[in-house]
């Protein structure tokens, strides 16, 4: 557990020092790539447990994303204003409905965000309990092209419908005021304090995941990888387990979807694609598969990079090329742990406690 | 509420893209069955051979355009079989999925930059975009003859080949055993690659038949790789004539779905069966619950 | 008392008749052997007692409950656990932590609870740690505690998979040819760890081929051939049945 410790300081201490290099030296507009960044960690740290961690392969995580950042951006936007009647003016006195004014001077009558977040993680909660049963009876190859189907399904359903923008996507998403003076929002003006409530959340996810990933369900989860009916014999319910994984993943997905929407003040179908989908797992295969960490770092650099354009007109590119190269030569991901052991075991001869 | 004619137009271009569907299906399988990899390139032939076409045919005549979009089709795909696939050992079907993934991804973006995103097509193969012939109370393109013709054609050819010639038969062997087939002097590996290559090569020539009618741009390919995989795994894995079969069901349920459903939701459909089908039945229609077992590469 | 009672239990593949209506007890305490010639049912009939696969008729009562349905975790729950015939350890984890899975029933901490790692986890973290180094020691594999499980020779890991059982703190402990591949040194080694474990107060009821193990240690013996139980004796007298010799004619002692 020390150790841990030390790993979350060592790495909050980078995030600081990131930022105040950018302040410094006056770059203060790379913080909201980096912003940007760490909410699309969440998912990747997500899809990590539940992939490499648990061998549950999914190509269609960003449909958990998208489900969230849409949820929330709809009910946020969505004007109730010419509805009457009880229940509408009943939400409002409740403070579950919030208005402002928009942009031609009239009034919006919304959900307010913090209702409108929760209720779109939970939908997608919901929906990961629904087809996580069945999906995860799949095995190998077939779970992969379900999960990729649901993908589809969901990105299709966005582009398709006239309720959520189409192809246009929802814009004029309002900030997200999680604490008071603390708003999630693309304001330029709130960079800096954005930049710490992204990061703060992937950091509370990681040490989340970390007690996961070293406690008993952790060892089961992996013992479900590595011999399914082995770990099944030993008394561990692997069916629910998977399912509640898979979960897990889906809800990171679904928060990181609904913070970065609300700062980015919008979501698009673009966030629901198969690409994104890839990019996630590409994420996880280059990070090492079952290894948290690397993963993150991963995370942090390549969608950084992604963001600030450094890939130009080949993002994608990129990304497919990661896939197919990891999955050529390193299918356990680059970063393994043994592939760390074994340096340590080079440099330090003598070997060291191993941590699970 | 629909009158006969509109429902024959409907299920006209339900065969008509059913039959490409169904082609894709074939491709599928058999890569599938020569080597257990469920191929996600395969609809990047299809629309690999729709591109080149159109970019040949600027100055050959149309049939020497085909072919040699078709040809060089064919090169790509053993290109792909050689460089990324034949020299893995005993990989597991998961990796190969993920692999032709991103091996589909490359060629969109490879596609992409050659021809921009705009959308192409051969002109059509006899008459003009206008042009219909009467059969029964239809009107129907003469293109649509074409693609269900020439659909036709290749898969009994494929049959024939399958059944009739010593190559089809040797490929027929490594797929049932490949251990044996190898003991008898059958070259696995190049059964491999020269499996990929009849994918390609029926893939490239199905996208150019249909590119009048359907158009084609540089990421056609993955909607089609879905329906093909969809309709495959319907018909049973492995089994071609079933495809075919299937591919024409799946046109026709998505065609007519247009009539309930916005326009939109139409590519859907073929998902929501490929998901039902996975979750209750997935050996297919026609195939046996026995017989879907993973195969070994 | 019977700890196990298996009665009329059949199971069948398409035309194959793989169980084909077996019926026997085994006596808490006792050592009980499965012997038969390949494909004589075996390995099918211990999938079936833990749950692994359904049969088609049949009982299966495990301390006074009919387990027949039940999923195969639950069925560990209540107190049998097993072994495979080919080795099933986890792959990239040490001998420790494969052991340590099996006291995953004898532990509580959900996913919330391990998530914020609530205090009483650390504590049943270190219990457990403690159980299984107990159990390395019985083993005698208290060396190899942290090498990773899978490359331990052959013969190791069979004794790892075999406590890992173990830390189930099961009442019946099936074990699927514990002896399969190992050399004859290794399979007297084997052969006392089984007695020792029943001095522990577990029940055995074992599938094997070799012969010298199975007359060495069992207090009984059920004889299968195809799918059909042909004795049920002890080992004296199942050595001189004439129909289990004319079964194993041609195949020599093991």
């Amino acid at each position: 557990m020390k150790k841990q410790g030390l790993q979350i300081a060592g790495f909050a201490a980078v995030v600081v020092a990131i930022q105040m290099t950018a302040s410094l030296t006056g770059n203060v507009y790379h913080l909201t790539q980096l912003t940007m960044s760490a909410y699309y960690s969440l998912v990747v740290l997500g899809l990590c447990i539940l992939t490499g961690y648990a061998g549950q392969i999914s190509i269609g995580h960003a449909g958990f994303f998208a489900i969230g950042g849409y949820l929330s951006a709809l009910l946020t936007t969505h004007n109730l204003s010419a509805h009457g009647g009880p229940i509408v003016s009943g939400l409002a006195a409740m403070g579950i409905l919030t208005r402002r004014p928009d942009l031609y001077g009239g009034e919006l009558l919304t959900v307010h965000p913090w209702p409108a977040c929760i209720f779109a993680v939970l939908t997608a909660v919901a929906i990961a309990f629904a087809i996580g049963g069945p999906v995860l009876r799949l095995k190998g190859h077939y779970l992969a092209m379900a999960t990729l189907g649901f993908g589809i399904i969901v990105y299709r359903i966005v582009l398709g419908t006239e309720l959520v923008g189409a192809a246009d996507g929802i814009y004029d998403v309002p900030a997200f005021p999680l604490l008071p003076g603390i708003a999630v929002s693309g304001k330029s003006s709130l960079r800096v304090t954005n930049y710490y409530v992204a990061w703060g959340f992937v950091i509370l996810g990681m040490v989340l995941l970390l007690n996961l990933v070293r406690s008993r369900v952790g060892r089961a989860l992996a013992s479900i990888h590595g011999a399914e009916d082995a770990a099944e014999a030993m008394g561990i319910p692997t069916a629910r387990y998977k399912l509640k994984i898979f979960v897990v993943s889906a809800a990171f997905a679904a928060v990181a979807g609904v913070l970065l929407t609300h700062y980015n003040g919008g979501i698009g179908p673009s966030e629901s694609s198969v690409m994104k989908s890839v990019r996630y797992l590409a994420i996880v295969a280059i990070g090492g598969m079952a290894n948290l960490w690397g993963t993150l770092l991963m995370s942090l650099l390549l969608n950084y990079l992604s963001l600030r354009g450094y890939f130009g007109t080949f993002d994608d590119a990129v990304f497919g090329g990661i896939l197919i190269l990891i999955m050529l030569f390193a299918p356990d991901g680059l970063l393994r742990r043994q592939l760390f052991e074994e340096l340590k075991g080079a440099v330090f001869p003598s070997g060291g406690e191993k941590e699970t | 509420m629909m009158n006969l004619d509109l429902f024959l137009q409907y299920m006209v271009a339900g065969v008509t893209y059913g039959t490409i569907y169904g082609i894709v299906a074939v491709g599928f399988n058999i890569i599938y069955n020569a080597t257990g990899i469920i191929n996600f390139a395969q609809g990047e032939f299809v629309m690999l051979g729709g591109m080149t076409a159109v970019t040949l045919g600027r100055f050959l005549p149309l049939p020497a355009a085909i072919l040699g979009a078709v040809l060089v089709t064919m090169v790509v795909g053993a290109l792909l079989e050689i460089l990324f696939i034949r020299w893995l050992h005993r990989p597991s079907v998961l990796r190969m999925i993920v692999i032709t993934i991103g091996l589909s991804i490359l060629i969109r973006e490879a596609a992409l930059h050659i021809w921009g995103e705009g959308v192409r097509a051969l002109p059509y193969f006899t008459g003009t975009s206008v042009t219909s012939i009467r059969l029964g109370g239809v009107y129907v393109s003469p293109q649509v003859l074409w693609v269900v013709g020439i659909s036709a054609v290749v898969v009994a050819i494929l049959g024939g080949f399958f059944r009739y010639t010593l190559l089809g038969m040797q490929m027929r062997a490594c797929s049932a055993n490949r251990d044996a087939a190898r003991l008898c002097g059958i070259s696995a590996k190049n059964m491999v690659t020269f499996s990929f290559m009849l994918s390609a090569g029926i893939g490239a020539l199905g996208g150019c038949i249909v590119s009048p009618i359907t158009y084609v741009q540089y990421d056609s390919g993955v909607p089609l790789a879905i329906k093909g995989f969809t309709v495959a795994i319907l018909g049973g894995l492995g089994n071609s004539l079933a495809s075919a079969a299937a591919g024409m069901l799946l046109g026709i349920l998505e065609s007519l779905s247009i009539s309930v459903l916005p326009a939109a939701y139409k590519d859907v459909i073929s998902v929501a069966i490929l998901l039902v089908i996975l979750f209750v039945r997935p050996s297919g229609l026609f195939g046996s619950a026995e017989a879907a077992r993973l195969k070994e590469f | 008392m019977k700890l196990l009672s298996v009665r009329s239990i059949s199971k069948r593949f398409g035309g194959l008749k793989a169980v084909d209506n077996v019926s026997f007890d085994v006596p808490q305490g006792a050592i009980k052997a499965l012997i038969g010639p390949n494909g004589a049912g075996k390995t099918t009939l211990f999938n079936l007692l833990s749950g692994f696969l359904r049969p088609d008729r049949g009982s299966v009562v495990f301390d006074g409950a009919e387990v027949l349905g039940l999923m195969p975790h639950q069925i560990a729950a209540r107190g049998m656990a097993r072994t495979f015939q080919q080795i099933r350890l986890f792959p990239k984890m040490t001998v420790l932590d494969n052991i340590l899975v099996g006291r995953h029933l004898r532990s509580r901490g959900g996913f919330v609870s391990c998530m914020l790692h609530l205090p009483f986890l650390r504590k049943e973290e270190s219990g457990a740690r403690e159980t299984c180094r107990e159990i390395l020691e019985f083993l005698g594999l208290s060396g190899q505690a942290e090498e990773e499980a899978d490359r331990l020779p052959y013969g190791q890991q069979r004794i790892v998979e075999l406590g890992r059982a173990l830390a189930c703190d099961p009442r019946i402990l099936l074990l699927d040819e514990p002896a399969a591949g190992l050399n004859i040194r290794e399979t007297v080694e084997v052969g006392k760890l089984i007695s020792r474990i029943r001095e522990r107060n577990v029940t055995v009821l074992l599938v094997e081929h070799d012969m010298s193990l199975v007359m060495d240690i069992s207090d009984e013996i059920v004889v299968l051939s195809y799918g059909q139980k042909i004795a049920e004796d002890k080992p004296a007298s199942i050595q001189k049945d004439p129909e289990v010799i004319q079964i194993y004619l041609g195949e020599g002692d093991a």
